[in-house]
């Protein structure tokens, strides 16, 4: 939930495309496909073929530069699926394409050359090699591609600086906590600019208070570097926090694909919403997730045309803004007691104005509600630079809290 | 139904088949060392060659060098002065009770079966960890190596080859090579998935991630396969001094026969601290290379 326009995520180009890919395991896989497709469950196709079957079916697109969490709980198939981005796993069927280009069709070297340019990856247990010290597991994906020692040690204690381990470098991975660990794991992947970045649980294995650093930390490098991130988690809370969109899957299916307002306020079916259930929606959703569009807009303006306009959209109030930014509220029983004097006068003076607190889109809305609950309007909220980007009526706090 | 002789004694084959099959058996395997036998001894004779020159070294090298060479290279290893000062008092023990023509030749029998051990075993190894096929294959092979008894295999061997040097160290290797074989594999096999998956993930060739992850960190292991290796070579001493090899063995097999007591327990001794030489040293040495892996969890 980083960038404040998610409309221009929506935008974006299509980076990931995955269309109705398969995965059985087992050693006839090919063979217990057409079962499958058939419709059969999990469990009926286990017990007459011995075949597991760990993805069904999965269509999904990934947009450059957005966080996409694939979430589920053990045994849904999600660290299966993020395999299948780099071919760690090859799929029984289906198509997977990066750019355009179907990844299945790769020979050999070319998908070695892929996943050392485009893709790299963030593993639960880390992942890190014991034996080399930490600034060579950081330069490990720069060292296989041959690239000059001296070069690829800059560019690694560089990464090793963005992440907060300066002066670790010659440490050995055992001697670090598994924050630390993880943290080496991150600048590793971040080490050979891939654009993708995988990330397998990547904080799972940590302790909350660290879980919580580490999504921070992903949070403010993902606002800089703007990779495409594909992540995977089993905590919801998580997912709400750092995805810009999320994918929930069980037992191999995809249940819902969508921003997490939606899966949150519209769960697709009875496991997303017994997921969502105990989620503290106060805590997880943020301001902008539940903004409007404001259309009551008044700019620095004489007492009878802003009457006039809030005629227009048969408004009760309207957000003052002048050119610097949102100003506060004007409603139509003071504006029209203020006619009564001086139908020219400017509403923007301090006897008109009502000074309602703003708030900032990215504040969850446990945060916001205290400035919700002193006056009768609709909650404004402001950007930085102090312009209004949009409302948050009274009425949507209440309905979203409720349910 | 009228001969049930077969339900009190075991219907075996009639003794003049038996005769028949080992006599064609024999017969082929006679008739092919005496065609082949001296091509194959001729492949081996550049390793011959040098054995002969690496006893020849040992022995014709002044005492004190050698000495001064094996602690060079044990202090190099272990960077124990204490291990350092317990090597050099054994050896001159060994040199003072007469024995230190007959131990440099035994250590360097050794020396030169544990490095074709570890030619042999290693590749081998790492070809097993590879495939489960070739594992299936080779794991009986390696149980018919460990168990069969001795001279049952030095006997085709010297059929083909005579007695002497090379059959002692065939027989040698064949009893030796089979844990660093097993280690290796193991040791490839238990690598962490997870940090092996990340190689791959980063775009490691199978080549890098052989050297580069594999390899390394089966490391311990490989080295208690090596270690194994030389102590199972060094028990082999004696069996292989029944073809010829000269060395520790010969005495022990003297005292065998004549019964010399004091003389067996001396040669016995003296491969007894050859062995412990050869593991403690072998030993610090992967312990001191493997350092960084203390307090490691394997998750």
């Amino acid at each position: 939930m980083t960038d404040l326009n998610k409309a221009s995520t929506e935008e974006n180009e299509t980076l990931i495309e995955i269309s109705g890919l398969y995965q059985v395991f087992g050693n006839k896989a090919k063979s217990v496909l057409p079962m499958v497709k058939a419709g059969k469950s999990k469990d009926e196709v286990l017990a007459e073929t011995g075949h597991t079957v760990g993805l069904r079916d999965i269509n999904l697109d990934v947009k450059r530069g957005e966080i996409f969490v694939i979430m589920g709980l053990s045994g849904s198939g999600k660290s299966t699926m993020i395999r299948h981005f780099n071919r760690l796993i090859d799929p029984t069927e289906g198509q997977i394409k990066v750019e355009g280009e179907d990844i299945m069709k790769l020979t050999d070297d070319e998908l070695i050359q892929f996943r050392r340019h485009k893709m790299s990856m963030v593993f639960q247990h880390f992942g890190l090699m014991p034996h080399r010290t930490v600034i060579d597991n950081v330069a490990y994906g720069l060292a296989i591609q041959n690239v000059d020692k001296t070069e690829r040690l800059a560019s690694a204690s560089q990464w090793l600086e963005t992440v907060g381990l300066a002066g670790y470098g010659d440490q050995y991975p055992a001697q670090l906590s598994g924050g630390q660990q993880q943290r080496v794991g991150l600048a590793r992947a971040l080490c050979t600019n891939a654009e993708i970045l995988l990330m397998d649980e990547a904080f799972s294995a940590l302790d909350p208070l660290i879980r919580s650093e580490m999504q921070d930390q992903l949070i403010e490098l993902q606002a800089k570097l703007k990779k495409t991130i594909i992540f995977i988690t089993h905590d919801l809370d998580e997912a709400l926090r750092i995805g810009d969109r999320i994918a929930i899957l069980k037992d191999g299916i995809l249940s819902q694909v969508g921003k997490p307002v939606d899966i949150l306020l519209s769960p697709a079916d009875d496991y997303v919403e017994a997921f969502v259930k105990d989620v503290n929606r106060a805590r997880a959703l943020s301001t902008q997730t539940l903004m409007q569009n404001v259309n009551n807009t008044l700019e620095s303006q004489s007492v009878e045309s802003a009457i006039n306009s809030l005629n227009a959209s048969q408004q009760e109030y309207g957000f003052v803004c002048n050119n610097e930014g949102y100003q506060g509220v004007v409603t139509r029983s003071q504006l029209e007691q203020a006619a009564a004097n001086d139908s020219n006068a400017d509403i923007c003076c301090d006897e008109l104005l009502i000074k309602v607190p703003s708030v900032s889109p990215t504040q969850s809305l446990q945060s916001a509600i205290p400035e919700a609950l002193g006056h009768n309007f609709a909650l404004p909220v402001t950007c930085k630079d102090g312009k209004l980007v949009g409302t948050i009526p009274r009425s949507e706090i209440a309905q979203v809290l409720e349910s | 139904m009228s001969d049930t002789s077969w339900l009190s004694k075991f219907p075996q084959l009639e003794r003049g088949d038996l005769i028949a099959i080992r006599k064609t058996l024999d017969g082929a395997y006679r008739e092919f060392s005496r065609n082949y036998g001296d091509t194959i001894e001729s492949l081996f004779d550049p390793l011959l060659t040098f054995l002969i020159w690496f006893e020849k070294l040992l022995i014709a090298s002044p005492w004190w060098l050698t000495i001064g060479v094996i602690l060079a290279i044990v202090y190099g290893a272990s960077r124990s002065w204490k291990l350092c000062t317990g090597v050099f008092a054994s050896l001159i023990a060994i040199g003072v009770l007469g024995m230190w023509d007959d131990t440099m030749r035994t250590l360097s029998i050794i020396t030169v079966c544990t490095l074709l051990s570890i030619g042999i075993g290693i590749p081998t190894g790492i070809l097993m960890s590879r495939s489960n096929r070739v594992q299936a294959i080779v794991t009986p092979i390696l149980d018919v190596m460990q168990t069969m008894p001795a001279f049952v295999y030095l006997i085709p061997v010297v059929m083909l080859l005579g007695i002497g040097k090379i059959p002692g160290v065939i027989a040698v290797i064949i009893y030796a090579v089979p844990p660093v074989i097993r280690l290796t594999n193991l040791g490839i096999r238990l690598v962490n998935k997870e940090t092996l998956e990340a190689a791959t993930a980063f775009g490691a060739t199978a080549k890098q991630r052989l050297f580069g992850i594999q390899l390394p960190l089966a490391m311990p292991t490989i080295m208690a396969g090596i270690n194994q290796t030389i102590m199972m070579a060094l028990a082999m001493v004696v069996v292989a001094s029944m073809i010829g090899v000269k060395g520790l063995g010969q005495p022990v097999l003297k005292s065998i026969t004549n019964q010399y007591f004091t003389l067996g327990l001396f040669n016995g001794l003296a491969i007894v601290a050859l062995a412990i030489i050869f593991d403690r040293v072998s030993q610090t040495y992967a312990k001191r290379t493997q350092k960084h892996l203390g307090g490691m969890n394997n998750d």
